[in-house]
């Protein structure tokens, strides 16, 4: 087994534009379940609606690269709105089917023919690179050590991630320490209590909706912003891992969808690469094929989840006076 | 019972004392209130007034329609029809967090303390007009800062009178039921609210208690605040309201002061009970009453 190689496509993830836009998204998610207490099933479908909105007004309208990200953060607003609107004065439960549906009315439309003009249907989308590498300051070359190695355009991705990536930090971060943060916390406890107090509850989960929304679309852009927009990426199983990462973190934190993605992506990378290997070298898993060994890795993530919920359902970030996440 | 015995507001209404009788200065009017429940009449109010700067108990048996009256009265529920108003304000229409800016706050039945958030957090959350609750004035703490300290003192001061102070960093979930009773009634006066309504703020309370939340039910009328609230504990309402009114089958039947209506025969037949005053081993004849026992 080349261990090496192993390790070092693992230590890899960590800097991956993929991993940064789980981030982004269980960092969308976190202001919406861990703080507002908002059943988000939905969050792939704002994703999809970020990737699109960016790919599609960089390819179909002309637009330069930072258009094309208005144009997602719009789009996210409005996608908040048309779910929240008739759910959030509902209970709860309703805003998690409503959302689970929603997204995928989104990616069905994206994958529909009747679109293939603006879409490109199941093929998806690329080609739309020019702009937001046109506007790359770092000259043409190769920089970084060992795994870190990367030509000028990725590092070009992988800076602007991380700036994008501080921006919403250092936003959910302000917002969750004010006052505005309390009340949102209040509402997840229990809001006809916050009502009472003269607050309008609807208008707060309106804005944590939104803001949420915005931020996993940005996820959406920077998964997109490397490589090209695929419709079979935003699935419902989209949804469960960044649940995955966001519980493992711990939800009502600011850095535990930060570390939690992380790990669920070194752990990925791990697993993809060392279970094939495994089962090539015989042992334990002599029985599987290579294929079969690399699946094995969702099973992995599931019992892990399960584990979370039951032994540390804080998470690794979590108080641990908040023994409970799910009421 | 506490040892100095409150003073009892009294020339509430103009003229005899009957369901619907007119207040001398109201502070709540509600006229021709319905609520159904599909063929339930939850609630059927013709007029009732409650008077302000002082305390009334709304008491009635289970089912009698108070807590959806009270919903009503706080636009936790609309009403099927009639008006409501507050200081000379119609309700009609109003949202809940409407009304309670209006300077109406309530307390609810089951206990509402907000459990993951310390108790002074919830404190917190309880007072008006935050430059930081606003979204993107919560970016900027230097606009908030200031209005933060002022509430955080306010809450303290509220926390000790409510014995709650050394308690203020722990989560609200690791209160005790009564400690929680005082927290959300604590909570309420972070509005600096002009009525107070209160869902049965002595259920499930120990004896010891109920005589401290007394005093601090009592110490609201004190600082000028009008007070409603539900309860079932005849003892405590005789002890500190100043007017009763009396709901059964979702109408309002008698209203009064405490000591006249508990004698109507219309309240006793539909809530009281006419053992009221005897121990409840009597009613059901498995203690001898002393000297019953004589006679024989």
């Amino acid at each position: 087994m080349d261990w090496i190689q192993i390790l070092s496509n693992t230590v890899e993830s960590i800097l991956s534009p993929v991993t940064f836009a789980f981030v982004l998204a269980s960092l969308g998610l976190a202001m919406h379940f861990g703080f507002a207490g908002l059943l988000n099933f939905g969050i792939a479908g704002f994703m999809a609606i970020g990737a699109y909105g960016y790919a599609i007004s960089v390819l179909r309208f002309d637009l330069p690269w930072w258009g094309g990200m208005l144009v997602s953060i719009a789009a996210a607003i409005v996608f908040a709105i048309l779910l929240g609107a008739p759910t959030l004065r509902l209970r709860g439960d309703y805003l998690a089917i409503v959302t689970i549906a929603a997204a995928e009315i989104a990616r069905l439309l994206f994958l529909t023919n009747t679109f293939d003009d603006f879409t490109g249907s199941a093929s998806g989308l690329f080609g739309y690179h020019d702009s937001f590498r046109a506007a790359n300051p770092i000259p043409e070359g190769t920089y970084g050590f060992g795994p870190f190695t990367y030509s000028e355009t990725d590092w070009w991705v992988r800076i602007f991630a991380l700036a994008v990536l501080a921006v919403v930090i250092w936003l959910l971060w302000a917002l969750s320490r004010s006052p505005w943060g309390r009340v949102i916390k209040g509402i997840r406890e229990d809001e006809d209590a916050v009502r009472a107090l003269g607050k309008n509850v609807f208008a707060y989960k309106m804005q944590a909706l939104i803001i949420g929304g915005v931020f996993g679309a940005m996820g959406g852009v920077v998964y997109a912003l490397p490589s090209a927009v695929n419709p079979t990426v935003y699935v419902t199983s989209l949804t469960f891992f960044i649940w995955t990462a966001l519980l493992l973190g711990g939800a009502a934190t600011v850095f535990g969808p930060v570390l939690g993605s992380i790990i669920f992506w070194v752990l990925q990378a791990f697993l993809t690469n060392v279970l094939p290997a495994l089962a090539q070298e015989g042992g334990i898993l002599e029985s599987l094929t290579s294929q079969q060994a690399s699946t094995l890795r969702f099973i992995l993530v599931g019992i892990g989840l399960m584990l979370i919920v039951i032994y540390r359902p804080q998470g690794i970030a979590g108080d641990k006076r908040e023994l409970t996440f799910v009421k | 019972m506490s040892n100095s015995e409150p003073v009892k507001a009294t020339g509430l209404h103009v003229g005899e004392a009957s369901p619907g009788v007119a207040k001398v200065d109201p502070i709540l009017k509600a006229s021709n209130v319905t609520r159904k429940f599909g063929g339930l009449t939850a609630v059927n109010v013709e007029h009732v007034e409650i008077p302000r700067g002082a305390i009334t108990a709304l008491i009635g048996p289970n089912g009698a329609g108070k807590t959806t009256f009270f919903n009503l009265l706080t636009g936790f529920d609309s009403p099927d029809t009639g008006t409501m108003e507050f200081n000379g304000k119609s309700l009609s229409g109003m949202r809940s967090h409407q009304i309670a800016k209006l300077g109406q706050v309530r307390t609810f039945q089951l206990t509402k303390a907000l459990s993951l958030l310390t108790v002074l957090e919830n404190m917190k959350l309880g007072a008006t007009d935050q430059a930081g609750e606003k979204i993107l004035g919560s970016l900027i703490p230097q606009i908030w800062r200031k209005q933060e300290a002022e509430i955080e003192k306010r809450a303290e001061e509220l926390l000790r009178r409510f014995k709650l102070y050394e308690k203020k960093e722990d989560f609200a979930a690791s209160l005790s039921g009564g400690q929680r009773k005082l927290l959300e009634m604590a909570r309420a006066l972070m509005t600096n609210p002009t009525l107070v309504m209160l869902d049965e703020p002595m259920a499930g309370v120990n004896p010891a208690l109920t005589e401290s939340l007394l005093e601090h039910v009592l110490d609201l009328k004190k600082e000028g605040m009008t007070v409603l609230f539900v309860e079932h504990d005849m003892h405590m309402v005789r002890h500190i309201a100043d007017w009763v009114i009396v709901m059964a089958e979702g109408e309002i039947v008698a209203e009064g002061p405490p000591d006249q209506v508990m004698k109507e025969q219309a309240v006793i037949d539909a809530y009281l009970g006419s053992h009221q005053e005897t121990d409840l081993g009597v009613v059901t004849g498995r203690i001898d009453i002393i000297d019953d026992g004589e006679k024989k």
